[in-house]
């Protein structure tokens, strides 16, 4: 009798072949990988709107500041000169400016609608200070306001930017937690999931070790499967969550954060990271979790 | 190919093989008998590195077993057809593809016309795609015994190999066991089954084994 001949092999596609194609984990694998990966998407896009508002709050807070005249009518022009007079002589300051009747009526606008007569109602002139760098003494400017323009007032944003700038600058961290608890949460799942698979195919693994497998090579048939299936699952988490993302109202300074909360320019790319990250997660955890449950199973 | 040197193995504090010394010498054919629960199982286990000696030293082609690494052992498998008795496959794929298994592990493939011939050599060529539950006790035993020779292993071990089949199929399975022996393969079969040693023995020069008491004895004459 003439026995086969050992041939060079294709590997990767028969080590799948071993393992029974269907099993109770097999479901779970795939249906834990879509919901996270479809989590994970949300987590993102608020991650990234929330560092989007806080840079772009702390941009604001650190460099702009308004000066803000309130006085009798007749002392109007006179404080006016008085404030762009001592603003001009600030060192540190790197511009100002007085806002205009037309400039501030289109930042009343939103919350008071369109044609509000400016000029018939008691409101406050303007001045936007950008800052230079360094920055000027806040205090001392606040001291020669007082002395030279008494209706004038220096706000700095500081009072109401930096908390929400904070809070924004939180937020992100929350997301970046979220997508983190996400990611471990789906390996714990797909680990459990791996060794029950290990453990219901024990015999499966019985007869594989008689015929002379290692461990790497039973370990490779399970993970092989675990990682495609999240890909799988992960894939359609991450299309549904970009559907989802996509139909938010687009972002419009009305609708402030709400409606800003999706992803814009490069942002776009980050979901379609998450079905590999999340097949390398399923990877490493089925891997680690096959060869511990192999040593049981000696 | 292999040896056992004064190797006892315990299990839940209780001793089931005890000083137990011999030599599986190339091209030889040996028959291990004892009652059930003797521990002739164990005796197969230690051969193949499933387990491991309580004491003393088993050789699997010249190395120590517990020197094994689990890579060196699955590796060291690939030179030892196992049959056993409750044959297990994979039910998922098909008799072809579980015959094939031993190349499939090491990432190899077979030649499907050396598949082929081995499939007729045992009978079953026209169950080639039949999945394992639809085979018959007979045929997964051949079905068994083909998948350990496929690799062209140097030493064959078999776990009562007609221990569920019908007097004409045992006769069967033992030629093919004896064919093996006569293309220069080391066999050990374990068996309860004096009618087949007494058949074998008037084929082939087999030693008979017995495990009496823990221990292994040569028996032989008296069969």
């Amino acid at each position: 009798m003439k026995f086969p001949k050992a041939k060079p092999a294709s590997p990767a596609t028969r080590a799948l072949e071993v393992v029974p194609p269907s099993g109770p984990t097999a479901w779970l694998t795939t249906f834990t990988a879509g919901a996270m990966t479809f989590l994970c998407v949300f987590a993102l896009a608020l991650s990234l709107a929330s560092g989007r508002l806080a840079d772009r709050w702390s941009e604001a807070l650190a460099r702009t500041a308004t000066v803000r005249l309130s006085a009798p009518a007749e002392q109007v022009q006179i404080q006016t000169d008085a404030v762009l007079s001592v603003l001009a002589t600030t060192p540190g300051i790197a511009s100002f400016r007085a806002i205009d009747d037309a400039e501030t009526r289109a930042l009343l606008e939103p919350w008071f609608g369109p044609g509000l007569p400016v000029e018939a109602l008691p409101i406050p002139r303007l001045f936007e200070v950008v800052e230079a760098e360094p920055g000027y003494d806040s205090e001392g400017l606040r001291q020669r306001l007082a002395a030279e323009a008494p209706g004038a007032l220096l706000d700095d944003h500081t009072r109401w930017r930096r908390p929400l700038a904070e809070a924004a600058e939180r937020l992100r961290l929350l997301g970046v937690l979220s997508i983190a608890l996400i990611g471990a949460t789906m390996a714990a799942m797909i680990t459990l999931a791996a060794r029950a698979a290990l453990a219901t195919n024990a015999e499966v693994i019985r007869v594989l070790r008689l015929v002379g497998a290692k461990d790497s090579y039973i370990a490779r048939a399970f993970v092989r499967r675990f990682t495609l299936r999240t890909l799988a699952g992960a894939t359609v988490g991450a299309a549904a969550g970009l559907a989802g993302v996509a139909a938010l109202p687009a972002a419009d300074a009305a609708g402030g954060f709400l409606t800003g909360l999706g992803f814009s320019g490069a942002g776009w790319f980050w979901p379609f990271v998450l079905p590999p990250l999340a097949a390398l997660v399923a990877f490493l955890a089925t891997r680690r979790a096959a060869f511990q449950k192999l040593r049981e199973l000696t | 190919m292999i040896t056992f040197e004064n190797v006892a193995y315990s299990y839940g504090g209780s001793e089931l093989l005890s000083d137990v010394s011999l030599r599986l010498a190339p091209g030889s054919f040996h028959f291990l008998t004892g009652p059930s629960g003797s521990g002739k199982s164990t005796f197969l286990k230690l051969a193949y590195a499933e387990l491991q000696p309580t004491s003393g030293r088993v050789t699997l082609f010249d190395r120590d077993v517990t020197a094994l690494s689990r890579d060196d052992v699955a590796r060291t498998r690939r030179r030892i057809g196992i049959v056993h008795q409750d044959c297990k496959f994979l039910d998922h794929m098909s008799l072809a593809a579980n015959m094939t298994l031993p190349f499939t592990v090491s990432d190899r493939e077979s030649d499907p016309q050396d598949l082929d011939e081995l499939l007729g050599w045992v009978g079953l060529r026209h169950l080639a795609d039949a999945l394992p539950p639809q085979l018959s006790g007979g045929e997964r035993q051949r079905a068994a015994l083909a998948r350990a020779v496929i690799v062209d292993p140097d030493v064959i071990l078999a776990d009562e190999p007609t221990g569920n089949v019908d007097w004409e199929m045992s006769l069967r399975i033992l030629t093919l066991l004896v064919e093996l022996n006569k293309m220069g393969k080391t066999i050990l079969v374990a068996t309860h089954d004096l009618n087949l040693i007494r058949q074998a023995k008037s084929q082939i020069q087999a030693r008979v084994l017995r495990i009496a008491k823990h221990r292994v004895q040569l028996a032989g004459a008296d069969l």
